[in-house]
């Protein structure tokens, strides 16, 4: 495997009397797309906000490109290359979707005509030229997805975090959008997305890493992990993959 | 420099008045109607632009005040200087409060109540402390020099007043320019988002509430040089508060006019109020107070988002999108 872009050893967090995440561990290849899957309540929002630094954990390291950022904040994790999208968009609603993603350019460039002009050329490239001039607050919530992307590209990452980018887009749109975050990993760009979509992840990933109870259970190509007893189990409940398998049997 | 250019004509026109009257009334009247401005010019800083509301300006204000005010008074210090030092010493509170509140977390209605406990805590100390003065207050000695920053006409006081307001206006223009700027309507909008942008909320945070105080600072250091009294009423009183965040959110928060339209529009509705109601005390305020719902009932967005929707229903072809600003 290619060497790991973002490492997760052994990261616990607890919340009151609820182990959110319990001693999950995975690496990320460089220059491909990831996803970490799970049943509802697996602990992978959990999991995502402390690689993206809003949350610390109980236990654990995150090493970014060899770096120990375990608990850094977001904005010097930022300033490193590290980008996400919030699952429930979080759209600067009184500014304009150009303004938006200049926010983001402004990273990488101080003035302000220049954050604008390469906040056009993001806001293309996931097609949003033509709303380029208005307020975030009119974007349809496919638009605010499509923002919510160009903002985090904006800062030219190396690693991209994608919450749940598709959740709550209709079939079409999600066709729409597969292109879109292909096209990122073509030019080179790590992403590692949670997603509930599956059939987004079957075409998009290359290494699917299952979130369950707080622990990896399995990891592999999209095709292997969709065949994992473990993986079936954790979706269907305790005896399902045998169920199955009988079901098949006499079918 | 197009961006400037409203300012340059706006203040332009304002330093013509006196070619047309020298009536203390007036000049009296836009004097205080600047300093308002200038006061809300800071608070707009950091509560329109930055969307940390303030109700605490008093602390700067009347730091400033005081510094001017004493060490001209106790430590024989040239006016002019303490206008500078007046403003350095509002900038620092500003500092420390922003340190102190931003650092905690503190956010919404949390930060504008701590604000205003400061400002209080500060009326109370200077109320009591022996160097302002306490319940005394501190008059400054007459002086009618320019190099004491006295004046026996108002027309001088005016040209420093609106220079002064001027100058507030060029600086916020050039911040809603830069990257600061930018950073500062991120942080308003949405704090965690602009964070995952490599946004540093509390540095952004901190440099606003510094230079906002160092704008309402200016004011203060003047009012202490126009009226040559101050007490702990009057520097950290509320009602200085109060001013310099009406001015604003009535003239139009987060636009740099706001502060000065909404300074003129209050003390024109002030004023008027008390010539109608001269003989029932008290009844000057209902009035004014109902003025004032009415307002910003009907302009939520103030004078600037008022006169922005009328420009935009005229042409009916224009777009009718909602400009959902702050």
């Amino acid at each position: 495997m290619a060497e790991a872009l973002l490492k997760v050893d052994n990261i616990s967090k607890r919340f009151g009397g609820l182990l959110a995440v319990n001693g999950a561990s995975f690496s990320v290849a460089v220059g491909c797309i990831s996803a970490l899957i799970g049943p509802n309540g697996a602990g992978k929002t959990t999991l995502f906000s402390i690689i993206a630094g809003f949350l610390s954990p109980d236990n654990g390291r995150v090493f970014y490109n060899g770096a120990d950022i375990t608990g850094e904040p977001p904005h010097r994790l930022a300033r490193r290359g590290i980008a996400r999208t919030f699952q429930i968009v979080q759209p600067f609603a009184g500014l304009t979707v150009r303004e938006n993603i200049a926010i983001g350019a402004h990273l990488s460039r101080r003035g302000r005509g220049e954050a604008l002009g390469a906040a056009g050329e993001v806001a293309r490239s996931v097609g949003l030229g033509a709303q380029l001039e208005a307020p975030a607050a009119t974007l349809t919530v496919a638009g605010r997805k499509r923002l919510e992307l160009a903002r985090a590209l904006a800062i030219m990452p190396r690693l991209l975090l994608l919450d749940e980018v598709l959740a709550g887009l209709n079939p079409s749109e999600i066709r729409d959008m597969i292109p879109v975050i292909r096209g990122i990993a073509d030019n080179g760009m790590t992403v590692l997305m949670t997603e509930h979509v599956m059939q987004a992840v079957m075409s998009l990933a290359k290494q699917v890493f299952v979130l369950a109870e707080g622990r990896v259970i399995a990891q592999g190509t999209p095709q292997q992990v969709a065949a994992d007893q473990r993986v079936i189990e954790a979706y269907l409940g305790h005896g399902a993959a045998r169920r199955m398998a009988v079901g098949a049997g006499h079918g | 420099m197009k961006t400037y250019l409203p300012i340059i004509v706006v203040v332009a026109l304002l330093a013509a008045v006196p070619l047309f009257t020298t009536s203390n009334v007036v000049l009296n009247f836009l004097v205080t109607a600047l300093l308002i401005a200038l006061a809300g010019q800071g608070w707009n800083l950091l509560g329109g632009y930055g969307g940390q509301y303030s109700f605490g300006h008093a602390a700067f204000f009347g730091t400033a005040a005081y510094a001017t005010a004493i060490l001209q008074v106790r430590y024989g210090v040239n006016a002019w200087l303490g206008l500078f030092i007046g403003t350095a010493a509002g900038a620092l509170v500003g500092a420390a409060i922003g340190a102190l509140t931003f650092r905690s977390g503190l956010r919404g209605s949390y930060f504008s109540l701590v604000t205003l406990a400061f400002a209080e805590v500060l009326r109370i100390v200077a109320s009591v402390a022996p160097i302002t003065g306490a319940g005394v207050g501190m008059l400054i000695p007459l002086d009618l020099h320019a190099q004491a920053f006295q004046f026996q006409s108002r027309v001088p006081f005016y040209f420093i007043a609106l220079a002064l307001v001027a100058l507030s206006l060029l600086v916020v223009r050039a911040i809603e320019n830069s990257r600061f700027g930018a950073y500062l309507a991120a942080v308003r909008e949405n704090e965690d988002a602009a964070s995952a942008l490599g946004v540093d909320a509390f540095s952004v945070k901190l440099c606003a509430i510094t230079i906002s105080a160092a704008i309402t600072a200016t004011a203060g250091c003047f009012y202490a040089q126009y009226f040559l009294f101050i007490d702990a009423g009057i520097a950290y009183g509320p009602w200085i508060s109060i001013d310099a965040l009406l001015a604003p959110i009535v003239g139009g928060a987060g636009t740099v006019f706001g502060p000065l339209l909404g300074a003129l529009a209050i003390k024109t509705l002030g004023e008027t109020t008390k010539l109608v109601a001269a003989d029932a005390p008290g009844l000057d305020l209902v009035i004014y107070g109902l003025l004032l719902v009415g307002v910003i009932g009907l302009a939520p967005r103030g004078i600037a988002g008022l006169l922005r929707t009328i420009s935009r229903l005229r042409p009916s072809s224009g777009t009718t999108l909602e400009d959902s600003h702050g």
